[in-house]
Parts: structure tokens; C-alpha cells; sequence
């Protein structure tokens, strides 16, 4: 049994999904994430906060990027290898400058009633990377590495 | 399960206890709504029992911000009870922490209300 386990552990494994442009894709991400990375034995704290970047980087893709455009996807992908947990969400929108995000926590913005995803994603996980996709789109990159665990 | 919410009086002092997700959708847009409704009504003193959220994003952050703001422009005050520990983690890394008045116990809590 033990060994069942650690195999699973050190077992690659990659899913990926097309998900449609609703908020029910949030919480199928989130289910679809948190169940590999159970399976790669993150404890329950770095599952939250792996299901919590997921979530956060899937609200914007479906709210911001793609804006609930029905003709318009969210492709999701969770990567597992012995030595990274690689998620990756992209959606079809126009995107946007990301190269100019607001600080959420400098005095000015702190009271702001949104804008702490990408900050959170980042506090979360190991590395994270956001690039614009050609034609249109943009996609995120969540890593979180497996001896961290 | 999503967001519930049960108000109650103890004195002067609203008490909302808050159970579930508050999340983007359902979740955060229950308590906006039963924030603005009791700044409609008039309570100046709310006290938002946070012991049984479960977990909370940043929509969910995002209208603890927008709720302490609606009632302290509206002349009230809004303070928090019983943060769980993720709860109290996200309010720290966001540093929003020191933005509101924390307790841990109900009692104190109310008579901390001038």
C-alpha cells in the first residue's frame, strides 16, 4: 500500500480540459487541480492554496479575459512530474497590460475593492508567468515545485 | 455549500454570523446585499462572525473591504470576530489585517463598540 502510494507520488500525470466560459468552470478547475495534487501528497495547506491560485487565475480568464462569451473557451491543463506541479489556464480574450498591474498592497490601494488575483497567485505559488497568446488570449502558469512539498 | 447568513441582535450590536464560501457569485454578493440592507436600516454597530467561513477569495475579501467601507461612510463601525486561520492568513498577506478591528471573543467584541 505504501508503495502504491509512493509510486503515485512520483508518477507523472498530465489532464487537460476545455472549459466553457462560466463561473461552474471555476469550481471544475479547482476539483480537477486539487484532486492531482492529493494525488502528488501536497498536504492540505498547499492544496488550498494551489485550489485557491486555480480558482483566482480561472475567475479572471472566464470573467476578464473571456467574459462569459459562450463561443469562447478556458483551456486548462494540470501537469504533474516528479519534480514540478505545472498548471496552465488560458483564455481567448483580448487580454490586457499586465505589465502595469496595480500594487494591491501600497497605502493607496489597499482599500480597493478587487485587483488582489494575480497578487494572491503569486503568494501562493512557486513561480508564476503570465504571456499573451497569438491571435488573442492570454494565458497563466502556475508552478508549484514537488520537493517544496 | 455557498454563503449563509443569520443576523441577531446582542444590545446595540448587529451580529452577523457568516457560514459557507464567500466567494465570487452567491457568496460575496449575499453579504453585500445583507450589509447594505442593514446600513439601510440604520445599524451603525455590525460585528461580521466570520468562525464558520469556510474559505474566502479574493471577491470575498474584496466585499469585506466594500462592507467596512459602506458602513464606516455611513457613520458605523464594522469589526470582525473569530477569524479562521486561512482567513486571518489572506487578511495578513493583503495586509488588510490592521485595516480591521479583530477579536477573537463575542463578548469583548460587543463591548469594544463605543
Amino acid at each position: 500500500m505504501l508503495r502504491m502510494r509512493e509510486n503515485s507520488r512520483r508518477a507523472s500525470e498530465t489532464v487537460e480540459r476545455f472549459l466553457d466560459s462560466t463561473l461552474d468552470s471555476v469550481d471544475s478547475a479547482e476539483e480537477l487541480a486539487v484532486g492531482v495534487a492529493q494525488r502528488a501528497g501536497f498536504d492540505d495547506d498547499e492544496i488550498m492554496k494551489i485550489g485557491m491560485a486555480v480558482r483566482e487565475s480561472v475567475v479572471n480568464a472566464v470573467v476578464h479575459g473571456n467574459r462569459y462569451n459562450s463561443n469562447k473557451k478556458v483551456r486548462f491543463s494540470v501537469a504533474k512530474t516528479p519534480e514540478r506541479f505545472t498548471i496552465r489556464i488560458a483564455d481567448e480574450g483580448e487580454g490586457f497590460d499586465f505589465g502595469n498591474l496595480p500594487d494591491p498592497l501600497s497605502p493607496e490601494n489597499l482599500m480597493r475593492t478587487s485587483g488582489r488575483g494575480i497578487f494572491l497567485m503569486r503568494s501562493f505559488m512557486d513561480e508564476f508567468d503570465i504571456r499573451r497568446l497569438q491571435p488573442a488570449g492570454t494565458e497563466v502558469t502556475l508552478v508549484k515545485y514537488m520537493a517544496s512539498k | 455549500m455557498s454563503v449563509k447568513l443569520n443576523t441577531r441582535q446582542v444590545g446595540d450590536v448587529s451580529v452577523v454570523d457568516v457560514a459557507g464560501r464567500i466567494t465570487l457569485g452567491e457568496g460575496s454578493s449575499a453579504m453585500r446585499d445583507a450589509l447594505r440592507e442593514m446600513v439601510n436600516k440604520g445599524h451603525k454597530k455590525i460585528l461580521l462572525n466570520l468562525g464558520e467561513v469556510s474559505y474566502i477569495d479574493s471577491s470575498g475579501i474584496g466585499e469585506l473591504v466594500s462592507g467596512f467601507t459602506t458602513v464606516t461612510n455611513n457613520g458605523g463601525q464594522l469589526k470582525l470576530l473569530n477569524l479562521t486561520k486561512r482567513v486571518k492568513d489572506l487578511l495578513q498577506i493583503t495586509k488588510l489585517y490592521t485595516v480591521f478591528d479583530v477579536h477573537e471573543d463575542e463578548a469583548g467584541a460587543v463591548r469594544s463598540f463605543a
